[in-house]
């Protein structure tokens, strides 16, 4: 311990003698573990933005039945398929309705599961808006409002009207920002859309919502369940899609596949349902590690070089301080409480210029507000990605100042004092 | 007593060829005796002393130094070896300059540890008294005259009290009254603490002084 204050008592002098030179270095580790701040947070940021964009936007799990294009040919089951080859051409679906039988026990059976927080059951179809002369297409979803509304915070993306207003209102419908515009249609209004099997029906619109996401906000409207089902001209047990909201997210995948295996029907987890945004986030994060990493050896060497022309400056402080009695270790720790005195001060400020720096992009407003919806820049501020800055940034420096220190203690010091 | 005990010394050099500097040296010296090293350049006097520094390490023979045997030990080892028992001073001064002439002093105590700060502090103003150095001990060490480092160094060889102390040629770069200042200091540390001093010179009148001049010549003491 003593030793090793000695030591350091020395580095310290060594450093302040030049001080330009300590500052140069400092800034070059300041500059790297700011950066890996910045571009984490940034990265962060964006990943979870769109991480909440994708878990706002679809359910944890999706039970639904889908429509069996393919099925096995009809005289495959009366023909022995190994003796006989079978082949029918451009063969036809069954008519097959996509409900969900027993739909309302497999709610309740989801319900009791002790991961499971929320279960919606909702009916999805396809439906037209008739503006006038014109025809768009959308997506209807007939849901349970209060669940539907705890489930994806609804009330938080509502940009006009009121959520509340459909519960009472049996002919209500909730339009996405962007339908609305394109039908023209402000909240009180009526809109006239028609379900696929024919029929048209007025409904009054309560308010408008929006996601972020053009592809929802231009297509999506809700309406209540019943209301749905009377569209479509089906029963009061008919739905389609069983949303359900997990305690822990992270288990869907597991969850899944036990719905699946349970009831018989398809389940898609989030992850499957936003594979792109995931795959983009896999690819982001290699980047931002890779570029940040990057800039950290990029500060290490700087170290590497200043640490090795302050050795070749002190070799007859080095020989000295051998021939009096400094070991090799001595000699190690003088040079290696340099460079990590440099690595840590400059990590310091770093932290702070990095903290400075994300608030500032923070700070900065995100221009395409029509695409999606953010206001400024996306940054989180994750006390683990400083450490992880402050951690590197020593590990580099550590390494930055080991090579020459090792070198420093190798000098012969009878070469140096001969001349 | 003896102090230093050298058997059988034997030294090449490898560069640019293999060359035999140093033949069969055998000699001792008692404790408490000045001797100079002298002989012509290159006849290996300071190669020699560098041996017996412990620092040069590639050597045949056998070395004694106060009583331990430093041949063959680790260099780790004989560095701790230095600190307690050597002492050095070297033509080139070889302070540090970024340190205060006291800290220059202490530093070999410091490592050793043997005393807490204080005392090493104590015991350093008490060196530099010796050599008449004590009222710039917190002078910047670069900042002096060659005499004046000369002997601040002189102050650092003897902190640790060590048994043995070399030197050099401490007064290659000395002026003639700066060499004697030097000189009637290593002379009375002999005398009165009883230190063994061994040095290289040139100077024949620094030789003349000293209790015995070890002459060599083309590797061989001749004297």
């Amino acid at each position: 311990m003593k030793a090793f204050s000695l030591s350091l008592r020395i580095a310290w002098v060594h450093l302040m003698a030049k001080k330009r030179q300590t500052l140069v270095a400092m800034l070059g580790v300041t500059f790297g573990i700011s950066m890996f701040i910045v571009m984490i947070s940034f990265m962060s940021g964006v990943n979870d933005y769109l991480m909440d964009l994708a878990l706002d936007g679809s359910p944890h799990v999706h039970i639904y039945n889908p429509v069996k294009i393919e099925r096995p040919a009809l005289a495959s089951t009366v023909y022995d398929t190994s003796k006989t080859w079978i082949k029918v051409h451009h063969q036809r679906p069954k008519l097959e309705q996509t409900k969900i039988r027993n739909g309302q026990k497999i709610v309740g059976e989801i319900k009791l599961m002790p991961e499971v927080s929320q279960v919606s059951p909702s009916l999805s179809s396809q439906v037209f808006f008739n503006n006038g002369p014109l025809q768009f297409s959308g997506t209807m979803l007939g849901i349970d409002i209060e669940t539907e509304n705890e489930m994806y915070k609804l009330y938080d993306k509502m940009e006009t009207g009121s959520i509340e207003k459909m519960l009472t209102n049996r002919e209500g419908i909730l339009l996405g920002e962007n339908l609305a515009k394109k039908l023209n249609v402000n909240v009180g209004d009526r809109v006239n859309l028609s379900a696929p099997s024919g029929g048209s029906f007025m409904l009054k619109v309560v308010g408008t919502f929006s996601f972020g996401m053009t592809l929802i906000d231009e297509t999506r409207c809700y309406v209540s369940i019943q209301t749905a089902q009377k569209i479509l001209g089906k029963p009061a047990n008919y739905f389609t899609d069983i949303n359900i909201k997990l305690k822990d997210y992270n288990k869907s995948q597991q969850l899944t596949k036990q719905f699946e295996t349970m009831f018989g029907y398809k389940a898609e987890d989030w992850q499957e349902a936003n594979a792109s945004i995931l795959a983009g986030e896999v690819i982001r994060n290699t980047l931002t590690y890779v570029v940040a990493i990057t800039m950290l050896v990029v500060a290490g060497f700087g170290i590497y070089n200043i640490m090795n022309m302050t050795v070749v400056n002190k070799m007859r402080d080095i020989a000295i301080l051998k021939a009096t009695g400094f070991e090799s270790k001595d000699i190690v720790s003088i040079f290696l409480f340099q460079s990590v005195i440099i690595g840590i001060s400059g990590a310091m400020i770093g932290v702070i210029l990095g903290a400075g720096i994300s608030y500032g992009i923070d700070q900065i407003p995100f221009p395409a507000r029509e695409l999606i919806k953010l206001e400024t820049f996306p940054v989180t501020y994750n006390i683990k990605h400083y450490g992880m800055a402050i951690f590197f940034g020593f590990l580099t420096t550590l390494f930055a100042g080991y090579f020459p220190s090792k070198k420093a203690s190798k000098i012969d010091p009878v070469a140096i004092i001969r001349g | 007593m003896i102090s230093i005990s050298a058997k059988n010394i034997t030294k090449y050099f490898h560069e640019p060829t293999t060359f035999k500097v140093l033949k069969d040296l055998y000699f001792e010296v008692n404790k408490g005796e000045f001797v100079s090293l002298v002989g012509k350049s290159g006849c290996g006097k300071s190669t020699l002393l560098y041996i017996l520094s412990t620092m040069d390490t590639d050597y045949e023979g056998s070395l004694i130094l106060n009583g331990e045997n430093v041949t063959g030990k680790g260099q780790d080892e004989l560095s701790r070896f230095r600190n307690n028992h050597l002492g050095f001073v070297f033509q080139f001064h070889f302070l540090l300059p970024e340190f205060s002439v006291l800290e220059n002093v202490m530093l070999p105590a410091l490592k050793l540890s043997k005393f807490n700060k204080d005392e090493i502090e104590h015991r350093a103003i008490e060196k530099l008294k010796l050599v008449g150095m004590d009222e710039y001990a917190l002078k910047s060490a670069g900042k002096l005259s060659g005499g004046q480092q000369q002997r601040v160094a002189i102050a650092r060889a003897l902190i640790n009290d060590p048994a043995v102390i070399m030197g050099d040629e401490p007064t290659g770069n000395l002026d003639k009254q700066n060499s004697m200042i030097v000189l009637d200091i290593l002379k009375k540390l002999a005398v009165e603490n009883h230190q063994t001093i061994i040095t290289v010179t040139h100077d024949h009148d620094f030789a003349k002084q000293t209790d015995r001049t070890i002459e060599m010549e083309d590797g061989k003491i001749i004297n």
